[in-house]
């Protein structure tokens, strides 16, 4: 599957060559879990294997909790608390699958900015990169639908103003929202049908997550330095990578039980710490909260979706030459998804030829305000929509779209790369000295 | 119903509007014991609050999702279950569809729902605002005279710690932003001193008492905590241990690639 040379299975008995001549799924396997690996991947690196653990978490114990739970507006949120009052472990398995969805989130902002830094988006990862976009726009899917299902105020408000957005939309958009909601408010028939994508989505992620794999398995992990792993032969690939079992396995284990003990203690101390107040009390659709905040995770974008108000002359002009079909409204629903679709384009829009922004003196700093422009989005998020935070939120979404439309077209041309490592092998033994382990290296390595 | 519903409403955003309108409230933080990593109820306060609760709170508010036999849960108030099954029957009854009648409730039976005075239920309200059970305590204590600036007839009962309740113009600044902590509540102040006779003769001033229905409403909104908090506590030691384990695996696998470390 690797572009990269390495020892493929060999089916040595009987049974292995039967079945390998019929179906080949071990040596899959074997290739799949022995990928040559560049083995100068850093701690960033950990966090694929942090998101896969999120996805199967969320499967498990959303099947469970699916078991109790009912999707009724009379009935739903009693259903929560029954899980969490009268079913075996019910309480642990809904804050898990609660906190679970946050620590997807930090795992998968975590991974996007590791792309982003060490260029993991470019030539030839691209598809790679298209396919993990695709896989973060379905998680903000499942993650606001589950958000809904527990029928609390922030639940049903929540619902209410985001599928809102796309009634923003010129012409089809009040018909799209009844469709979307299958009635003209927010409702049963909502409550259901988002049961019900809530509950395949997941799946299509799975998909898509072997799709991601079986992407980056083909071009061959991005590693620290940006520099290609030495395809000419087997034995100069090995000096350059080590095969996934054991060593990026367990490394990646110790990773991910490290972030889980902190997961734990959160859910075992502090379980409604990333919760609305709000979501504990039952719908009411006579009664709007006076602050309708979005789980944390979606705060960045939904700054973004606010920032564009009418007063800003870019909406205005907008509006002007498009007749008024393209209002505020809509102009910030296209800046929220067009600050992901921006990220999405950024195999076209950077234009250096350096993967790695270690050797990318200029580009580290505007990927350093980059960083701390999604924390000030993030904050920016959970204010009212009032002045200072409005002025902040358009200097910080202005950004958000600067740093790929202009900031990764321009430095690519004026920007003067600093030396890099020739091989892999350099960099790595750059910081771990072979001294006398010359021998056994490349034994271990076998 | 409208005014049941406009109160609902009030009730409903007490956390919110605080921040709102920018409206100031006096919020104490307590000393309870269920507080922090190791915090566990204490079960004769949890006793005294159901007993609050009884004489006092459940003659307008629901506990609704709270089923009476979680009274004798260990990490509850711990009831024998001969006294759950008396206070069940003894204070609540249910409607048998089959009888066509009330009767006397059994542990299998719900606290009842009552909204006949448009007040909220209780079961989960020490997570449903902000400062749980520290903001129903400081609103049990945070009845005083209203402000000289408020008209006699302004309907309600001023405190201290309530933010969504009415604010009468004439204690608005020109902003129309208000000039006194608190709001008008519609809720009668529940408690007095002395009100409940404990058995075992506890301190029953407003203060203690505060304190102690607190402290049921929070056992009502997360009556497994103790077992959260026990699960966590073995989860995270197990955590650590395998992270330990992983290092120590992580440091011999490498041990020979990596040879010793230049940086």
């Amino acid at each position: 599957m690797s572009g990269i040379p390495h020892d493929h299975y060999e089916p040595k008995t009987g049974g292995e060559k039967w079945l390998h001549s019929r179906l080949p799924i071990v040596g899959l396997l074997y290739d799949t879990i022995m990928i040559p690996t560049p083995k100068n991947l850093n701690w960033w690196w950990i966090w694929g294997i942090v998101l896969a653990f999120c996805l199967v978490l969320q499967i498990v114990t959303g099947i469970i909790l699916a078991m109790h739970y009912t999707p009724h507006v009379d009935l739903a949120f009693a259903s929560v608390e029954h899980i969490m009052r009268d079913v075996n472990g019910g309480y642990m398995l809904r804050y898990l699958h609660a906190n679970g969805a946050s620590l997807f989130f930090v795992a998968v902002y975590i991974h996007i900015f590791r792309g982003l830094f060490y260029g993991s988006y470019k030539a030839p990862r691209e598809i790679t990169w298209i396919v993990g976009m695709l896989i973060f726009l379905m998680m903000m899917g499942a993650g606001f639908m589950g958000y809904v299902l527990p029928w609390g105020q922030m639940s049903f408000w929540g619902a209410t103003v985001i599928t809102g957005l796309f009634g923003a939309i010129p012409f089809i958009g009040e018909a799209l929202q009844t469709w979307l909601l299958g009635g003209p408010a927010v409702g049963n028939a909502t409550l259901n049908r988002f049961f019900s994508l809530h509950y395949l989505l997941p799946f299509i992620i799975a998909a898509l997550v072997i799709v991601h794999i079986w992407a980056f398995h083909t071009t061959g992990n991005n590693n620290p330095t940006g520099v290609d792993v030495r395809k000419g032969s087997k034995e100069e690939a090995k000096k350059d990578t080590l095969p996934f079992w054991p060593y990026f396995v367990i490394k990646d284990f110790l990773g991910l039980a490290m972030v889980l003990v902190v997961f734990w203690a959160i859910v075992g101390f502090l379980p409604n710490m990333l919760g609305e107040p709000d979501n504990y009390i039952e719908a009411n659709p006579l009664v709007t909260p006076a602050h309708i905040v979005p789980e944390w995770y979606f705060l960045p974008f939904y700054a973004i979706l606010r920032a564009f108000t009418a007063e800003v002359w870019v909406v205005q002009f907008t509006s002007f030459i498009t007749g008024g079909i393209i209002d505020a409204k809509f102009f910030g629903v296209m800046a929220m998804f067009g600050a992901i679709a921006v990220m999405a384009l950024a195999p076209w829009l950077d234009t250096s030829r350096v993967r790695s922004g270690v050797y990318r003196p200029m580009f580290k700093w505007w990927f350093a305000l980059l960083v701390i422009d999604f924390f000030v989005l993030t904050w920016l998020g959970a204010k009212p929509a009032e002045e200072p935070y409005a002025s902040f939120a358009l200097i910080a979404s202005a950004y958000w779209f600067g740093y790929f439309l202009v900031i990764l077209p321009l430095l690519g041309v004026i920007e003067k790369p600093a030396a890099m490592p020739e091989t892999i092998e350099d960099d790595f033994n750059a910081h771990y000295g072979k001294s006398d382990a010359g021998s056994t290296d490349a034994k271990a390595a076998e | 119903m409208l005014k049941k519903l406009v109160i609902g409403a009030a009730l409903a955003l007490t956390p919110v509007a605080a921040l709102a309108s920018g409206a100031e409230t006096h919020l104490e933080t307590f000393d309870f014991s269920f507080k922090g990593a190791f915090g566990t109820y204490d079960q004769n306060q949890l006793q005294r609050g159901l007993q609050i609760y009884t004489e006092s709170c459940a003659g307008c508010h629901g506990l609704k999702f709270v089923p009476l036999r979680t009274l004798a849960d260990e990490g509850g108030p711990n009831l024998p279950a001969d006294q759950v099954r008396a206070y069940a029957a003894e204070n609540f009854s249910v409607y048998d569809a089959e009888l066509d009648e009330d009767v006397p409730a059994k542990p299998v039976d719900h606290f009842p729902a009552n909204t006949g005075a448009g007040a909220p239920d209780l079961s989960l309200m020490a997570k449903a605002r902000k400062g749980g059970p520290d903001y129903i305590a400081s609103l049990m204590i945070g009845y005083e005279e209203a402000p000289a600036c408020a008209p006699e007839d302004f309907a309600g009962y001023y405190n201290t710690a309530f933010a969504a309740g009415g604010i009468p113009d004439e204690c608005k600044d020109d902003h129309g932003a208000s000039t006194v902590p608190g709001s008008w509540i519609s809720m009668p102040p529940p408690l007095e001193d002395e009100q409940v006779e404990f058995a075992d003769g506890h301190a029953n001033d407003v203060h203690h008492m505060s304190q102690d229905i607190a402290a049921y409403l929070m056992w009502t909104a997360e009556p497994k905590m103790m077992d959260r908090k026990q699960v966590g506590f073995i989860g995270v030691l197990m955590l650590t241990i395998l992270s330990v384990l992983l290092y120590l695996t992580n440091k011999r696998i490498w041990a020979p690639i990596k040879g010793r470390k230049n940086s």
